[in-house]
């Protein structure tokens, strides 16, 4: 039964290569986004790195999903992109769902039924519940499915921390668990909120974890849950995993409950090498790991699916408050980068841009000025500053 | 029978007396529950287990260090000369029918007060085999989870001057245990938000707050994603602020929230949040001041109050070893004799522990010491000695 759900953890290249030069869709998002996004595309073309941006604004306010919707098509059409997060106001309607999640999760508005997916019955009830909420759903057949985030977190040299020497890859499962936006009030005054956990995103989530972690050459892979309480949904969770694992015999697996992970994290960090877990418990352990290497401005994120693969800050943060005053951290966005240069297999310029020192007071634009020095030190690889 | 015999005299006194004299009596009853609340929440009334001037509290050993740990409490207390006698309800584990646990239910429902360790939750077991923890807070009623978490002196740790209360809703959210598996494959975890218990814990933080003098309380939510049940919670909250006008309330996605205690938790003040995210913050925040063996908690009903460790750890791989750390479990029997109102003895017992973990620098090897539990919980008492003559003979 597990075979048929291993996929190849190497994505094929993406098509959006014409004349030697990738096309990526760039999504600017809100807050801190755009600027960050601008740094980017002035440092790659800087360092005359064969990318074109196609970019694809999405109006967080706006109630219609049709710019989403061009995003999702821009981004099939490229298979890559770079994003800055995009702004889920909470004090609107429950209706109005989270844009990064749409982007993010697997919808089948027309009902077909994927390959990974052979319950059609589960499927159906799924449209029928999520459309009592949503005013359309996206009109696309297909849909992106990223459902693996990783976030590498390393300590950076220079930043200064309490924790020395982390080394953690994370990977969560990107869509479904507490995620699934299927919400609904029976009862006035009591609300009941949906967590879905299935087999096959479970076994394919672990499966990617172990095979990530032989690429890597990790020794370790831990399984994050809280399968005392939630016997049957982390309980499914982590039977998956312990089958998958069963496959792995060069790597150990082991198991933590959530609180207690977060607990050893912030003590003892040193002794997680991978970490696997369902959506929420990525989301606070991911931000806990954020926070142990210096905060949100240093780690890169990336989503990755079957076809296609997006990347961002590993804690999406708009950062509103400091939108355009120029003191935003950009490392976040320029490592997310890297990936994505390693991710089209351009790895040279990724490694160009990978040795940077970051550390002080400066501005948004110092800090990148200063990259733009040392690249150019580097090598004759660039245009004048 | 008790029922057929209550009914029995009812009918019986209605006979006998004439129907405008019930009548009225069932009119005075028929007070709004409202006020019958707030009437019982007035003033706090001591448990009713208080016989010849010395208290009856349950105590639930559990597994893991529970029952050691418990063991060094009921010591101190008989070295002390406490007013407490504990009565012993041992629930095991492994049983699966609920009978035990039942037990210690009426235990606590007679006696008030609990101190307990924790139960194991074996995982591996059918999914019928609740959580027995679980069971007690809701058959209980413990509504809010209390934990204050302080950096304590002498404890080397990353973070200084760290001091947070954290009120997490201890019976509904993501603990509700209704899962089902509808298509095989597909499990549905439900995680229930009521609009009664959020409103509740909400006015049982600012209270706390107000009582503690406390300025800000922070709600913790994730209702970017989960809009109707986060949703429903942050706007409890922000109606119970409204009329605590002298208290700063904001609220912090629970994202966010973690990220700033790894970096700066000196920020948070009173954090108020539902079950799951309680749950990670409330271990974040003991990973902070030094660990699980050192912060107690407590679980506060109306009528009833279980005191244990905060993150009730079970402790299964350092159990019997005489490594474990008794701070937390006895912390939390001094929050217990505070809540008896045996002021005195939780005074003198809570600076003899601290005094203990600064001063004489025996720490256990949670906190990288030498020590054992027998040894700290030794010098405890030869400090609680030093300090006046209110033992029972010589160590």
């Amino acid at each position: 039964m597990a075979t048929e759900y291993l996929f190849i953890v190497y994505l094929q290249p993406p098509p959006a290569k014409y004349g030697g030069r990738h096309t990526v869709t760039l999504i600017p998002g809100d807050g801190i986004g755009p600027e960050l996004l601008n740094h980017v595309r002035e440092l790659f073309r800087f360092s005359c790195v064969p990318v074109d941006f196609e970019v694809v604004h999405v109006d967080s306010a706006s109630t219609s999903e049709d710019d989403i919707n061009n995003a999702i098509t821009a981004i099939r059409r490229n298979g890559v992109a770079l994003k800055g997060n995009i702004e889920t106001n909470h004090t609107m309607p429950s209706n109005h769902k989270s844009r990064n999640n749409l982007l993010r999760l697997s919808l089948m508005s027309d009902g077909r039924v994927p390959q990974i997916w052979p319950m059609t019955v589960h499927l159906d009830r799924f449209t029928s519940v999520r459309s009592q909420h949503s005013c359309h759903f996206l009109s696309l057949s297909t849909s992106l499915d990223l459902y693996a985030n990783v976030m590498h977190c390393q300590s950076l040299p220079g930043v200064q921390t309490r924790h020395k020497n982390i080394d953690i890859i994370i990977i969560r499962e990107n869509t479904e668990g507490e995620y699934s936006s299927l919400e609904h009030e029976s009862v006035t005054g009591v609300v009941e909120s949906l967590k879905i956990i299935t087999r096959n995103n479970s076994l394919r989530i672990a499966d990617y974890a172990f095979k990530l972690a032989r690429e890597k050459g990790r020794r370790r892979v831990t399984a994050v849950h809280k399968a005392n309480i939630m016997k049957l949904a982390d309980g499914l969770f982590l039977q998956c995993c312990k089958e998958v694992a069963s496959g792995y015999p060069d790597i150990e697996f082991d198991s933590m409950i959530v609180d207690n992970t977060t607990m050893q994290l912030v003590s003892r960090p040193h002794q997680f090498d991978v970490m696997v877990m369902p959506n929420l418990y990525g989301n606070v352990v991911s931000n806990v790991c954020a926070g142990l290497v210096g905060g949100p401005g240093l780690v890169p994120g990336a989503n990755y699916g079957r076809d296609y693969a997006v990347f961002e800050t590993a804690t999406r943060n708009t950062g509103k408050s400091i939108a355009n005053r120029n003191i935003a951290n950009p490392t976040a966005m320029l490592l997310a980068s890297c990936l994505m240069l390693d991710h089209l297999k351009l790895h040279d310029y990724a490694n160009m841009l990978h040795t940077v020192d970051i550390g002080g007071q400066g501005t948004t634009s110092e800090v990148v000025q200063s990259i733009m020095r040392i690249i150019q030190s580097g090598g004759p690889l660039t245009t004048e500053i | 029978m008790f029922i057929a015999a209550r009914s029995a005299l009812f009918l019986v006194s209605r006979r006998l007396q004439p129907w405008t004299r019930v009548k009225k009596r069932t009119a005075n009853n028929l007070k709004s529950p409202a006020v019958c609340c707030q009437r019982k929440k007035s003033s706090y009334t001591p448990p009713p287990a208080k016989y010849g001037g010395r208290h009856t509290v349950t105590l639930i050993p559990g597994d893991g260090i529970g029952p050691e740990l418990l063991n060094h409490v009921r010591e101190l207390f008989r070295f002390c000369c406490v007013p407490v006698d504990f009565e012993i309800v041992r629930v095991d584990s492994s049983a699966s029918s609920e009978d035990d646990i039942n037990n210690a239910v009426t235990a606590i429902k007679r006696n008030g007060v609990a101190l307990k360790g924790n139960i194991e939750t074996n995982h591996n077991l059918p999914p019928s085999h609740k959580s027995k923890n679980n069971l007690l807070r809701t058959s209980l009623d413990l509504y809010a989870n209390v934990m204050h978490c302080q950096s304590l002196p002498g404890v080397p740790t990353r973070h200084k001057d760290v001091d947070v209360i954290i009120i997490r809703e201890n019976t509904e959210g993501e603990y509700s245990n209704l899962e089902h598996e509808n298509v095989p494959g597909v499990v549905e975890s439900l995680k229930i938000i009521t609009r009664v218990n959020s409103l509740r814990i909400a006015e049982y933080a600012f209270n706390l707050a107000r009582e503690k003098g406390r300025r800000k309380v922070t709600a913790v939510h994730k209702a970017n994603i989960m809009k109707l049940g986060d949703g429903l919670f942050l706007q409890s909250c922000k109606e119970v602020a409204a009329g605590y006008p002298d208290i700063t309330f904001d609220n912090m996605i629970v994202d966010n929230t973690t990220m700033q205690l790894v970096s700066k938790p000196q920020q948070f003040d009173v954090m108020v949040m539902p079950n799951l995210y309680g749950n990670v913050v409330s271990n974040v925040c003991a990973g902070l001041v030094g660990g699980p063996g050192l912060v107690p908690g407590v679980n506060y009903g109306k009528d009833y109050a279980v005191f244990e460790t905060a993150t009730r750890n079970t402790g299964k791989s350092i159990a019997n070893k005489n490594i474990a750390n008794p701070t937390a479990t006895l912390l939390a029997s001094c929050l217990m004799l505070d809540h008896l109102k045996l002021h005195a003895y939780a005074k003198m017992i809570r600076k003899a522990v601290l005094k203990t973990l600064s001063e004489t620098q025996l720490h256990t090897a949670d906190l990288g010491g030498q020590g054992t539990t027998s040894e700290v919980v030794h010098t405890i008492m030869q400090e609680i000695q030093r300090g006046g003559p209110r033992t029972s003979e010589q160590i």
